[in-house]
């Protein structure tokens, strides 16, 4: 071993080679292979690796999508219809990315719901669990500009309504609005800065996911049970069984997303925006997509312009102190009993919100988007501070490996009285 | 991971492969055979779209071109020369010698109606347009074009035959529609 070469327990010349002057290979090793991993993970904790496979789909379509592309309010419509039409292989390409943008915030929000279930964004996973907050940010800007792209109907009446959002900030709102349009409206200069940050913002997601998971590799994952793993007999090294497991939750996702793809491509889009954009005409329900509905309803709910705006922006910026606002130590909601009945309603709730979102803003649905907002805000605010407090936990186990190994995993000899571990 | 199941490289049979070895292998070819049909689509994407195929063949209307006057058309964005040639000039693109040739071709393997020559109008030393399709051009030492950029003398069939370049001009693949109409492309 000479000066200044790191040490490297690979054997291949060639890769003992590159790896003693940059240990790449020591370091996917550490970090891939022989990762210590919790030994009890259920299917929930795929969803990472799977927002990671589907962030790269969207890469490498939005990519060769581009190829094809013209970012001029005369051209787009046309140049999108271009690549359904008469570009090898276009559609799908186009319906990849489009249904990937639906696929990434189903499999995020699962995601971010695990995580509340878990307990996985608690001391010592706070900082993680804000830069997953930072990431669901960067995704919602990120499809909100792709969306426009294709400069349909709901494209431009979507863009001029979330535009006008800022219009609601007191004393400068016309100015930052006119700002961020480039103009009067929302025209080509406004389309032109939506793409080139539509481009941007993806590799900005790739290097803060690399600082979420870098997070993760300090701390560790969290666990079904929520206790920390004591020892070698609660982990399991990454490779090969999360990776087989991963692997094979994989290929369950993307026979979903194929379903989607291939013969479901529109499902989740508005017919309205295969109707080229019209500044004088505004169709008669302009909805957004899907994975905003819950906010959307939460903006309608309000009577008050500004305070709309401000509670939907409120409503995410809420996870991020959610860290400080859960006051139980107990992480799982397993040996939570109330804490997962409540977790069950917000679930409830968000998809009661979803739906009302989707509905005119009128009647019966005004009232449900108002008590599901009151709601929303009440389990961050009012419920999980009280609970903490008030709810009386399960006895955790002493052990992940406790109840499955027998001599309760060896090491740990901590008289604890070990109860069954609870079926949720 | 073999010779940790089985130090001697052996299986339970004493043959010298193991049930792993044929686990590894038949993974990756489905992990390449997989990877090649996801790449595909994209790298096919890349190529020619249907539309810009469909704009792959012109046509040109003869009639307005008097002898002894070339026109430029533009086909798959590249210039096509159609001259009408003077009786002098097929004759003398008939009658050169072959052995001089820098690449030999006779005249009659080059045109459908000796009358029109019809050649791709870029130079096949590096691309750049001789001239010679205005009356004012430089023709070269041969009476056909001149490519100024290296100095390469074409025919009046469009030979090179004197010069860098290696090729004479492509004849694009085309058919006479009529008398004074074809189809290039």
């Amino acid at each position: 071993m000479g000066h200044g070469l790191a040490n490297s327990s690979f054997k291949n010349p060639v890769i003992r080679w590159m790896d003693q002057r940059l240990p790449l290979f020591t370091l996917m090793h550490k970090e891939y292979a022989a990762y210590p991993t919790p030994r009890n993970f259920n299917y929930f904790w795929n969803f990472g690796a799977l927002a990671m496979v589907v962030l790269m789909v969207m890469i490498v379509t939005g990519i060769f999508l581009s190829m094809h592309y013209t970012a001029h309010v005369d051209y787009a419509f046309d140049s999108v219809e271009r690549i359904m039409r008469d570009v090898n292989y276009g559609w799908l390409m186009r319906y990849l990315h489009m249904n990937g943008a639906s696929m990434f915030f189903i499999v995020v929000y699962i995601h971010i719901f695990r995580g509340l279930y878990y307990g996985s964004y608690k001391q010592p996973r706070e900082l993680l669990w804000i830069l997953g907050v930072i990431i669901l940010f960067l995704m919602m800007a990120t499809a909100f500009m792709g969306y426009v792209l294709p400069w349909g109907q709901m494209s431009f009446w979507g863009a001029t309504v979330i535009t006008n959002l800022f219009s609601a900030v007191p004393v400068f709102g016309d100015q930052i609005v006119m700002w961020l349009w480039g103009g009067f409206s929302v025209d080509n200069p406004t389309l032109n800065r939506f793409f080139s940050l539509h481009y941007l913002l993806p590799f900005v997601i790739i290097g803060v996911v690399f600082l979420h998971v870098a997070a993760l590799h300090i701390t560790g994952s969290n666990n079904p049970l929520g206790i920390d793993p004591k020892g070698p007999q609660d982990t399991l090294p990454f490779h090969p069984y999360y990776t087989i497991k991963d692997t094979f939750g994989l290929g369950v996702f993307l026979i979903f997303f194929s379903l989607f793809v291939f013969f479901a491509p529109n499902y989740l889009g508005h017919p309205d925006n295969y109707i080229p954009a019209d500044p004088l005409v505004t169709p008669a329900h302009i909805v957004p997509e899907w994975y905003f509905l819950p906010f959307y309803a939460i903006l309608r709910a309000v009577p008050d312009k500004l305070l709309g705006v401000v509670l939907m922006f409120g409503s995410i910026a809420v996870l991020f102190i959610l860290p400080w606002l859960d006051t139980s130590k107990v992480r799982s909601a397993r040996f939570r009993p109330i804490y997962k009945i409540f977790f069950w309603v917000f679930v409830f709730v968000c998809l009661m919100l979803g739906y009302c979102g989707a509905k005119p803003a009128e009647g019966i649905y005004v009232v449900l988007s108002r008590l599901g907002t009151v709601y929303y805000f009440a389990h961050f605010l009012i419920l999980l501070p009280l609970l903490g407090k008030l709810e009386r936990p399960l006895p955790l186990p002493t052990s992940i490996s406790e109840p499955v190994l027998p001599r309760g995993g060896g090491a740990i000899t901590a008289g604890a009285t070990a109860k069954p571990m609870d079926k949720a | 991971m073999a010779d940790i199941t089985h130090p001697d490289g052996q299986d339970s049979e004493g043959n010298g492969t193991t049930r792993r070895d044929f686990l590894y292998l038949t993974t990756a070819a489905v992990g390449a055979v997989g990877t090649a049909a996801f790449a595909w689509p994209f790298i096919d994407s890349m190529n020619p779209a249907a539309d810009t195929l469909a704009l792959s063949s012109i046509d040109v209307d003869l009639s307005p071109i008097a002898v002894g006057q070339s026109i430029t058309v533009s086909w798959r964005g590249k210039p096509v020369f159609v001259r009408h040639r003077t009786a002098g000039e097929v004759q003398a693109a008939e009658e050169a010698p072959e052995g001089d040739m820098i690449d030999p071709e006779p005249d009659d393997a080059r045109v459908i109606n000796p009358e029109w020559l019809i050649v791709v109008g870029v130079c096949t030393h590096l691309g750049c347009i001789p001239l010679g399709q205005k009356p004012t051009d430089q023709r070269g030492e041969y009476g056909g074009w001149f490519c100024p950029c290296h100095g390469s003398h074409y025919d009046t069939s469009g030979r090179i035959r004197k010069g860098p370049a290696p090729l004479n001009l492509p004849v694009p693949e085309y058919e006479f529609l009529s008398d004074t109409q074809i189809r290039i492309g």
